[in-house]
């Protein structure tokens, strides 16, 4: 499998990285050459074999239900590149 | 006076607790040594003030009786930690001015022990690297370099491998006693390898992944790079420990590491993985392995041939594993919580252009991948795909112990390479990390313990793979390595005042 | 047999789902342990966690799991004993982390049946096709500032379960009811308050329409619909708007909408016309969620009653009319007052409970509730406190009041917040049962009215009542009806 250039466009979309078009050029030849080299797992025969959901054989820790944290809004938005009246503020989004 | 810089963690700790030096001047010598060092770039940030607050709070316990194997021992913290109020931004232009409000876990546990920071040292961005090129404040130069033909130092600068080749760097040209980094694929112990550290990579859940940037979560491990295998003990029993705020840490008592340097491995089975003898490995690192060999079988150890089978698959399966998750780790940095943020027309914009000038190539290239391999239509041909063989590779390991305790490998396939000889090369600075990449994909420890110089006078390490939670055993043996290889050499200063 | 609608060139039939998004009922959020309580100031209950700050990990909250569960048992769901949170990536403004912890695949509750009843008095099961628990956002606000969006971070991370149905669902009606019937069904068990101004509770409504009979055709997506009746709504103007955009030859988007207010119909969303791929995969900062059978089995055994059984006991056990039955158990604050105020006047009154069901619901459904439709309140604003109430009944069944006084009386306690006691100590309201005292009053009201006893006695029955009366008249309505009954009949046919 190898991506074509609206592809990479796409992707880099999903993952809200401009990429111009003239990198895309680029871009797309170095995730194909990344592709084409793990593309070689397929010759793994994986049938009836589990994903690895975590490599730690343990339980879930559960929390208790108390509230132990918040509470300090001047810490949270402090590195924050724009704040305002306690907000953390973007530029407009129409709905 | 004794240059209190060349000491090991060990000897310092010793000579503190002794009350031969002070917590005080020990900070105050590796200072300087910092400062003298500054062109190696190995730290982005120095905490001189805080650091010599920490010094005499550290005296200040240690004549009070309360001192720990950490107390008064300067070290470095590679910036991927977050620690209060300064410098923590995993080397990235896209975290600008972010200074955490929070220490983490790690480090935290370091402070409370009484070590020192010294300051943040540089990586590779996010930890996306092998070489330390990748690092927004640059590339950091290895203190060692090659021997020319007629034994002068060549005046090219090598790479100190990565990431945490910030970290390795300091303490390789004792500007710093010792120095925590991070591993995900072997960025401890490939640096480890190149600058003639010990370097090791506990087993995942050991050290809290709290306060941690993450890269990939199921991956990222904690831990310290030292002089010597003891002071890899010291440092990981300070560093190690169940965390309730991190769900994948284990909840097991942490065993003293260095009690564990027993010297003695007689009838311990040391297993030789015969799919680690790739093509085109370096005679030196073929030649030393066998010599690492030898050694163990010398101090009593029994030598087993075992197979790995699904190594070849490590490192395509962490290419796919690692970048999914760092995809979405990294979604977080969007311009809006913290760190840069480019105006655009709209928030899609905003966050397209903050991404796309906050991030470097590696890391794109790596959040591309990782979008790509989760996304529709492609996610079971690769990441279910790659989550499967990555079963396959943890069962691997748990059929070769139930042959042998402990595994034998070198640590990377070559030696340091030169600054710039890779990096336009994604793929084969990827190969860096062949031997390392399996442990890390079934969660396993892995030190790197130096073990010789290769032709050119360069640092080669070997490395040592234990079983889950097996620090003890797997530190017993490096200890045993170590003392047989009798590495000793350091890098010839050609940095700062030369006298 | 679906509802059909009629178009221009034939007829159509709904298929309606609903995914309902309930706030869970806890101190502290999913994963993280700042504060959940509504209306706090912007970014007050946010930790380092729930504003995803760099190395910042998720640690579950242990309630939100038990009450996930006991919701699944509400709805006769199955239980799953092992789940997985996976990851939901998007970027938005109020999405901190730039993904959504939820569970894709392996869902803590899976299928189950809920039955809904319909005004015609038919009962329909509806399938839910899963439960599944996940992240709040944040929420973004539009109209602050003229060129920005402002962000409050104290809802991200507050626990929700999205309560999927299945598509089964054919007319505005029964999405109402099946809705309702959710609704009902959380605040019983005590898992979501169901307040939907708060935003504890709401709906993406799912619609398509197709010929009977045929494949299903394309569904749009309306988000976050917050009332009862705007889920009606949006059902309604959905199905006509498919049908008006199919007949006229052009196509369904597969699309996401938003429901407007002011018109009762819905648009596209501008910020999410663009094709979704949330990328879900595993969290791999989260372990599966594992629990065993006797941990299901140990919430089940402290389920609360829930209204389809509640609804069967008032009518079994406590005589209750079914349409009474149905009008108690609709809010759980009415059937919680109602027995609460059975169980008090059966004290006070030392009368048998299976004796009082009737009269009890009576009074509740009928006086109280008319009363405090009037005021516009809730009946847990009721300015009617349940102890002046098991008074005022008990009044009435000693035989101390009317019903007509206790009428007279319950309307002064609206008024005055008095106790029925003293009201009818106060003006003298006491029944006069006094026989001597009412056979002089009707012997006097006999001799006044000779003409109309002598047209009574020929056979003009019906003016027992006016004999009534007249004594009702002179005792200002406080005669024991039953006594003035029973001294009155004789004397009339003697
Ligand atoms: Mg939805
Ligand atoms: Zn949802």
């Amino acid at each position: 499998m190898s991506v074509d250039k609206e592809t990479v466009a796409k992707i880099a979309n999903l993952a809200r990285i401009e990429v111009s078009d003239n990198e895309l050029e680029n871009t797309m030849g170095e995730l194909n050459n990344i592709l084409d080299w793990v593309e070689q797992l397929s010759e793994v025969n994986t049938d009836g074999i589990e994903a690895m959901t975590s490599v730690v054989a343990a339980d879930l820790p559960l929390r208790e239900d108390k509230i132990t944290d918040g509470g300090y809004r001047e810490e949270v938005i402090k590195n924050a590149p724009l704040a305002e009246h306690g907000f953390f503020a973007v530029p407009k989004v129409i709905e | 006076m004794r240059d209190l810089t060349k000491l090991t963690l060990s000897a310092a700790r010793d000579a503190l607790h002794k009350k031969d030096i002070s917590a005080a001047e020990l900070t105050e010598a590796h200072l300087r040594a910092i400062d003298d060092a500054s062109e190696l770039n190995a730290y982005i940030e120095v905490t001189a003030d805080k650091a010599m607050d920490m010094a005499v709070g550290a005296d200040k316990m240690i004549n009070a009786g309360n001192a720990h194997g950490m107390t008064g021992i300067p070290i470095g913290i590679k910036d991927l930690y977050c620690t209060k109020g300064v410098h923590s931004q995993s080397s990235s232009h896209i975290l600008d001015g972010f200074k955490p409000e929070y220490e983490s876990t790690v480090t935290s546990n370091l402070w409370a022990d009484g070590a020192v920071m010294l300051g943040k040292t540089n990586q590779d961005e996010f930890a996306m690297g092998s070489s330390n090129e990748n690092s927004h404040y640059g590339p950091v130069k290895n203190p060692w370099r090659a021997d020319k033909k007629n034994g002068d130092l060549s005046d090219k600068n090598t790479v100190p491998g990565g990431s945490s080749g910030g970290s390795a760097a300091a303490v390789a040209a004792d500007t710093s006693i010792a120095a925590t980094g991070t591993d995900t694929g072997g960025s401890i112990r490939q640096p480890a390898s190149f600058t003639g550290l010990v370097g090791l990579k506990p087993t995942y859940g050991r050290c809290s992944r709290w306060g941690m940037i993450a890269f990939a979560s199921s991956l990222d491990q904690a831990g310290p790079l030292t002089k010597t295998v003891r002071d890899a003990a010291i440092m990981m029993e300070s560093m190690a420990g169940y965390d309730p705020k991190d769900s994948t840490s284990t909840n097991i008592p942490v065993p003293n590491y260095e009690a564990a340097l027993t010297g003695d491995i007689r009838g311990l089975k040391v297993g030789i993985p015969r799919e680690y003898r790739v093509d085109g490995m370096p005679n030196g690192i073929e030649t030393l392995w066998s010599q690492g060999i030898d050694w163990l079988k010398d101090a009593g150890a029994e030598i087993i041939d075992i197979s790995l089978p699904h190594t070849k698959y490590a490192l395509p399966t962490y290419y796919i594993v690692a970048p999914a998750e760092c995809s979405s780790n990294l979604a977080r940095y969007d311009g809006v919580k913290y760190g840069l943020r480019v105006n655009g027309d709209s928030l899609d914009d905003m966050y397209k252009k903050t991404r796309a000038a906050g991030f470097g190539d590696e890391v794109k290239r790596r959040i591309l991948i990782g979008t790509y391999v989760l996304s529709a239509g492609y996610y079971d041909a690769y990441y279910l795909k790659a989550q499967r063989v990555r079963t396959l590779i943890a069962n691997d390991f748990k059929l070769a112990y139930e042959k042998c305790d402990v595994i034998l490998t070198p640590t990377a396939p070559s030696a340091a390479f030169n600054l710039g000889e890779k990096v336009s090369d994604p793929l084969s600075m990827y190969l860096n990390d062949v031997f390392t990449v399996p442990a890390s994909l079934a969660g396993l420890p892995g030190i790197s313990v130096p073990a010789g110089l290769n032709s050119q006078g360069l640092p080669l390490g070997l490395q040592l793979i234990g079983q889950a939670f097996g620090e003890e055993q797997l530190l017993a043996v490096a200890d045993v390595l170590e003392c047989a290889a009798g590495f000793k050499a350091k890098p010839k200063k050609w940095w700062g005042d030369k006298s | 047999m679906s509802k059909l609608y009629p178009g221009a060139t034939g007829n159509w039939e709904a298929v309606i789902g609903l995914e309902v998004h309930a706030q869970v009922i806890s101190e502290s959020k999913l994963f993280s342990g700042s504060a959940t309580a509504f209306g706090a100031e912007p970014n007050t209950q946010v930790s380092f966690v729930c504003s995803a700050q760099p190395g910042m990990l998720p640690v579950i909250n242990q309630e939100c799991v038990r009450q996930a569960v006991r919701t699944g048992l509400a709805m006769g769901c199955q239980i799953n004993l092992r789940s997985v949170f996976d990851r939901k990536n998007y970027f938005y403004a109020d999405l901190p982390q730039g993904y959504q912890i939820s569970q894709f695949k392996d869902p803590i509750v899976g299928e189950g049946i809920v039955n809904i009843e319909l005004e015609d008095g038919s009962n329909k099961d509806i399938g839910v096709e899963r439960l599944h628990l996940e992240q709040d956002a944040g929420k973004s606000m539009h109209d602050q500032h003229p060129t920005m969006t402002y962000v409050d971070l104290n809802r991200s991370g507050v626990a929700l379960m999205e309560i999927v149905s299945k598509p089964e669902m054919s007319t505005p009606e029964e999405a109402a009811e099946y809705f309702k019937k959710i609704r009902s069904l959380v605040r019983y068990a005590g898992t979501c308050d169901g307040n939907m101004d708060q935003g504890s509770m709401r709906a993406d409504v799912n619609v398509s329409v197709r010929r009977p009979g045929e494949e299903l055709g394309t569904r749009t997506e309306t988000k976050n619909v917050n009332s009862i009746r705007y889920v009606m709504q949006v059902v309604e103007s959905e199905i006509r708007r498919q049908i008006d955009v199919i007949e006229d030859g052009g196509r369904i988007n597969q699309e996401t909408r938003l429901f407007e207010v002011a018109t009762g119909t819905t648009r596209t969303m501008r910020s999410k016309e663009e094709a979704h791929d949330y990328r879900y995969f595993p969290d791999p900062d989260l372990l599966p969620l594992e629990f065993s059978q006797q941990f299901v089995d140990d919430l089940a055994k402290d389920m609360p009653e829930l209204s389809d059984a509640k609804k069967k006991r008032f009518i079994s056990d406590l005589h209750i009319t079914p349409y009474n039955a149905g009008v108690l158990v609709a809010e759980k604050e009415s059937a919680d007052y109602f027995e609460a105020l059975l169980s008090a006047t059966v004290e006070k009154s030392e009368k048998p409970t299976s004796e009082l069901g009737s009269l009890v619901s009576n009074w509740v459904t009928g006086d109280l509730f008319g009363a405090l439709n009037k005021l516009g309140i809730g009946i847990t604003s009721s300015p009617v406190s349940i102890s002046h109430a098991a008074e005022l009944l008990s009044l009435q069944i000693d035989g101390t009041i009317s019903g007509r006084i206790a009428k007279e009386v319950f309307e002064n306690m609206l008024e005055s917040g008095k106790s029925p006691e003293i009201i009818v100590e106060e003006k003298g309201l006491k029944q006069v049962s006094d026989t001597g005292e009412i056979e002089a009053m009707i012997d006097e009201i006999l001799a006044n009215n000779v003409d109309k006893v002598e047209e009574y006695r020929g056979g003009k029955s019906k003016l027992f009542g006016f004999f009534v009366g007249q004594v009702m008249q002179k005792t200002q309505g406080k005669a024991n009806p039953q006594v003035v009954n029973q001294l009155l009949k004789p004397k009339l046919d003697d």
